[in-house]
């Protein structure tokens, strides 16, 4: 019994890691239509960020948040003007592939660079014990983390001028543009958020687990699942989305073969997608509107 | 007259290199993956192969009979993919004229390329793909250099058993063949061996949190852990493993604790053992060849990186063409085929003969694994031979310290 | 009539080049490389379907590749079938199961169709994964053997190359007559706006259904023949979502919605990437090298090759569809 609460408690500490995570990718593809396939990579810059700044300049590992969340902003600001820029309006395809090909490069680059080799950064926090399991410190302090982060963007997004003016844009760009709202600005800042998110989160992946350079894939792939349970465009959506995903990979474990839970996942995922096409969240919204 | 003077000195000239190169250059082929997940292992077994090259050209090259031929390597990256394997080995077979052929790094991409040197009649020979399977589809000309994925695991249990006949086993590992197929043999041995199997699943290779799983072997009461499967895995099982104080006296991780990048893992590390094809401290006695030691000595000096099994067993595929081939005094790939299946001997890496009955022809029968451990030696970690006892240079610590001893003992690692 | 238009006899003399080159020199290495690129032109013919006339992005297009290559490995070697019944069974089983997930997915429209995509391709390899009776994680090995009903394994190779360039010429033929039929008329009105192409009476759940299953044929006779061939089968090669990331790229890099597009994208990447993987030094930046290549291309010219040719020179619209 014990046991199935701790994997449930497991399950929330790490899901709302992979809700900061998707927090990135809804915001960039609500705001602007735009799948961002850079999302993985930039994901590992965190993790490459947060490794660097503890070993070369010896920054405590919490303290390089501040650092990454601005260096991942600028990057995904740099990112917009060379690939997203000219996509915007045109079929989401478009800056698909374009994101897709600046992700190649990047790849290139990191494997060329670093090859598939491992590296961690150990850091250790005290924790918590019920019985015989434990919930380590470092998996505590990010759910903490991404709580915070996650109210930050909420208060941004409703409660500021250029946090609505990004709402705005995301609701119709056109009629934006008609009031006076920069829209290519918001949008190169939207983009540039996005990024830092992914990149944040990335910092917190790498203070619980080794990773190398093409880690970025199943975080990725995780990514877009909580996407769409949680609703495009969605971010506090999305934190909910991936603490569900956490708490079904808890649930689903102690129960049946791990091997299993993948299926259960992606066939969920699929299940949602057909029955509630606008994700799981939406509906809620769309009976209240009616 | 003139004109044809030089158009036949000229044709001489451009002719003359490549007649050269067929005289007494042997070419041997592979391919690499210089990119994707299987770069760092299959780019250290390279580096073994290139050592074993430049010293068998430096001392003037193999001799068949009463030829020396120099040794020229042609290589191109596979990509850590199947799919493009099987051209490029008709490429280096076709094009390059390869006469001989050294595997690819993995058991699949083996597979796909043994299509390939069996349709042509080439020998190759593996150096880092342990599954038995690929021997078991009749072949002849297949040749096994390191221990099969039946053997990874039986060093580990026996070490456990001497420790703790009664142990019990969580087996947990990544659903992939190798690592299936190495679990498979385990879970007969263990039961051989008297455990208790408490658990056995596998989990998908994309893992990323072990937390919930974890959670099921501390629910299990296992006491000792046999699994893995690759890299990344298996460096944050060893992670989660100790982050979340799952009270084990026995941890067995596949392939990831055997890097030298295992380190950066600090207290996480230490009392993890790891099969290994090799290590640096083994006390073999080579019938020829260098002894373990100079080996290590020698690629460090020439590769500038650390040693570890993927390069030995680079090494070790080249020694025995070269003994093979010295053996039968010529090049031609029935009569080397037929000295390697009389090979019984003893390198640096350990002893090597090949299965030769047609069922399992090439299946590597006498190599043995190591067990490795990590230990606190002098404030830092090192990797020590615990298993067998003739190769052994430390004692198995047992069991596991927890983590608040260890971390007090290792220095801070930066 | 057809047989009048141009491009119906390009597209033979394709196939012709593609099987005489490497019979004529016996060239075993430009037979490789040639199989490659044939692989890659039906994946991405099919593929073009559903994007470039439907306008539906199918990111996880290699799931019918992959599960063809799964029903003809299984049935050639648990149930000793032969290599043509098992193809052909292999391609009809992933036929009614495309229908079976369209009924499914295909009411789903744009960026959620794709990531359906990717879930179906997912969790079909998760649950192969774990599907003991096709080897599970383990795959499928298959013994050198059963190329002898084939003459042996050089002859095979070589029947199984011209099998692969007939799939490939099929999936061209296919392309092009649905592109000229009144089917391909619905599809393109369905990929410029599809609420007002069923108002205006196309059938479209129907034809999007047909379409779907259409597409999955021949890649899973092309992924059976090519499994076959690299004697192992395992569920991360087969339903590796790269390749599909790749059949999109050279469908756009081509010029999409074009017939000529993914089959000149298709070669020019194969060979491109083939190229790169054998030159020592920039074995290492190929990726780099491919993705500069792409950005530049998605960039600058986004109705891809052919997309820039019909503007330049208008008249080869007629003949280089």
């Amino acid at each position: 019994m014990i046991g199935l609460l701790a994997s449930i408690v497991d399950g929330v500490l790490v899901g709302s890691v992979y809700g900061l995570a998707a927090m990135g990718i809804t915001l960039i593809w609500g705001v602007m239509n735009v799948i961002n396939l850079t999302h993985g990579t930039m994901i590992v810059c965190g993790m490459f960020g947060l490794y660097f700044l503890v070993n070369a300049a010896g920054v405590p590992a919490y303290a390089t948040l501040a650092p990454i969340l601005v260096i991942g902003f600028l990057v995904g600001v740099a990112l917009y003007w060379i690939a997203v820029h000219r996509m915007i309006g045109q079929p989401p395809l478009m800056s698909l592939l374009s994101t897709f090909s600046v992700n190649l490069v990047l790849i290139g680059l990191g494997t060329a660079l670093w090859g598939t080799v491992l590296f961690n950064v150990p850091v250790s926090l005290p924790g918590l014990s019920l019985g015989r399991y434990t919930f380590p410190g470092t998996h505590l302090m990010a759910a903490a983390l991404t709580a915070v982060i996650a109210g930050a963007l909420y208060l941004f997004l409703h409660r500021t001028r250029m946090g609505k003016a990004v709402r705005a844009v995301a609701a119709n760009r056109e009629a934006a543009e008609l009031v006076g709202i920069p829209t290519t600005r918001v949008l190169a800042l939207a983009f540039g958020l996005g990024v830092a998110l992914a990149c944040v989160s990335g910092m917190l992946i790498a203070t619980l687990f080794p990773f190398t350079v093409l880690a970025g894939d199943a975080y990725q792939l995780k990514s877009f699942v909580v996407t769409v349970l949680g609703g495009l465009g969605n971010p506090t959506g999305a934190l909910i989305a991936g603490i569900a995903l956490g708490l079904l990979e808890g649930l689903a474990t102690p129960f049946m073969p791990v091997s299993w839970t993948l299926v259960i996942e992606f066939v969920l995922f699929v299940a949602v997608l057909i029955t509630f096409p606008g994700g799981l969240l939406s509906v809620r919204r769309a009976r209240r509107v009616e | 007259m003139n004109r044809f003077w030089l158009i036949a000195v000229a044709g001489a000239l451009l002719g003359a290199p490549a007649w050269a190169t067929g005289e007494d250059t042997i070419t041997v082929g592979m391919t690499v993956s210089r990119t994707g997940s299987l770069n760092v292992d299959s780019v250290a077994q390279l580096r073994g192969a290139e050592l074993w090259r430049d010293e068998v050209n430096a001392a003037g090259g193999i001799k068949a009979g009463n030829k020396r031929y120099r040794v020229r390597f042609v290589t191109y990256d596979d990509q850590s993919q199947g799919g493009r394997v099987q051209q490029l080995y008709t490429r280096l077979i076709v094009q390059d004229k390869a006469q001989f052929l050294f595997s690819p790094y993995s058991s699949g991409l083996t597979a796909t390329a043994a299509v390939i040197t069996e349709q042509y009649g080439r020998i190759m020979l593996i150096g880092g793909g342990a599954e038995a399977k690929t021997y078991e589809l009749g072949n002849k000309y297949l040749f096994q250099c390191i221990t099969p994925a039946d053997y990874y695991l039986a060093g580990a249990i026996q070490a456990l058993k001497e420790k703790n006949p009664h142990a019990q086993v969580a087996l947990v590992y990544s659903d992939d063949p190798f690592s299936k197929a190495v679990v498979a043999a385990a879970r007969t041995q263990a039961a051989a061996a008297g455990f208790k199997v408490v658990l056995d699943e596998s989990y998908p290779p994309t893992t990323t949190d072990f937390s919930a799983i974890i959670n099921k072997i501390i629910s299990s009461r296992a006491d000792a852990f046999l699994g893995g499967g690759h890299y990344p895995d298996g460096a944050t099982l060893a992670r989660q493993l100790h982050d979340q104080k799952a009270a084990l006296k026995w941890v067995t991780i596949l392939v990831a604790p055997d890097s030298p990048q295992f380190t950066t893992l600090g207290a996480a590390a230490v009392g993890i053992t790891v099969p290994s094809q090799w290590e640096p401290q083994v006390q073999y006695k080579p019938d020829f060849g260098p002894t373990p030691e100079q080996f290590a000595r020698l690629f460090e000096s020439h590769a500038k990186v650390e040693v570890d099994y993927h390069a030995a067993s680079g090494y070790v595929v080249g020694l025995l063409l070269q003994r093979a081939i010295e053996q039968a005094g010529s090049i031609d790939p029935d009569k080397v085929a037929a000295a390697l299946e009389k090979i019984d001997v003893t390198t640096f890496f350990g002893r090597d003969k090949f299965a030769t009955d047609a069922n399992r022809h090439g299946l590597q029968l006498a190599h043995q694994m190591v067990l490795a451990q990590w230990q606190v030696r002098g404030g830092k970690l090192a990797k020590e031979v615990v298993w067998p006892d003739a190769a052994k240079t430390a004692n198995v610590l047992y069991p596991l310290q927890d983590g608040a001893t260890t971390a007090s003992v290792l220095n801070p690692l930066h | 009539m057809i047989l009048r238009r141009p491009f119906f006899w390009i597209i033979a003399v394709v196939i012709l080049l593609f099987v005489t080159a490497p019979t004529l020199g016996n060239d075993v290495e430009l037979r490789e490389s040639l199989l490659l690129a044939a692989v890659y032109v039906t994946l991405a013919s099919n593929l073009n379907m559903m994007l470039g006339y439907a306008g539906y992005v199918n990111f996880g297009s290699i799931v019918f590749f992959g599960l063809g290559g799964y029903f003809c490995v299984y049935f050639v070697s648990a149930l000793g079938w032969t290599l043509v019944p098992a193809t052909l069974a292999g391609g009809g089983a992933v036929c009614l199961l495309a229908l079976l997930f369209g009924l499914g997915i295909l009411r789903l429209r744009g960026a959620y169709f794709a990531l359906a995509t990717i879930g179906v391709n997912e969790a079909v390899m998760a649950f192969v994964t774990n599907f003991a009776p096709w080897g599970g994680a383990t795959g499928i090995y298959l013994s050198s053997e059963l190329f002898q009903p084939l003459g042996g394994p050089a002859r095979a190779l070589w029947i199984i190359y011209y099998a692969l360039v007939g799939v490939m010429g099929s999936s061209l033929y296919l392309s092009y007559f649905v592109k000229v039929s009144k089917f391909g008329l619905g599809l393109l009105a369905i990929g410029q706006n599809e609420d007002a192409a069923a108002v205006l009476g196309v059938p479209t759940p129907r034809y999007k259904a047909l379409l779907y299953a259409v597409s999955a044929f021949l890649p899973a006779i092309a992924g059976g023949l090519y499994f076959f061939k690299g004697a192992f089968i395992q569920p991360a090669d087969a339903f590796d979502l790269q390749l599909s990331t790749e059949a999109i790229v050279i469908t756009m890099l081509g010029g999409q919605g074009t017939v000529a597009g993914p089959a000149l994208g298709a070669y020019l990447y194969e060979e491109l990437r083939g190229w790169l993987l054998t030159s020592a030094t920039l074995s290492n930046f190929q990726l780099v090298v491919a993705g500069a290549l792409l950005l530049v291309v998605v960039l600058f010219a986004p109705g891809g090759l052919i997309g820039w040719v019909h503007r330049r020179w208008p008249r080869l619209r007629r003949v280089l569809e």
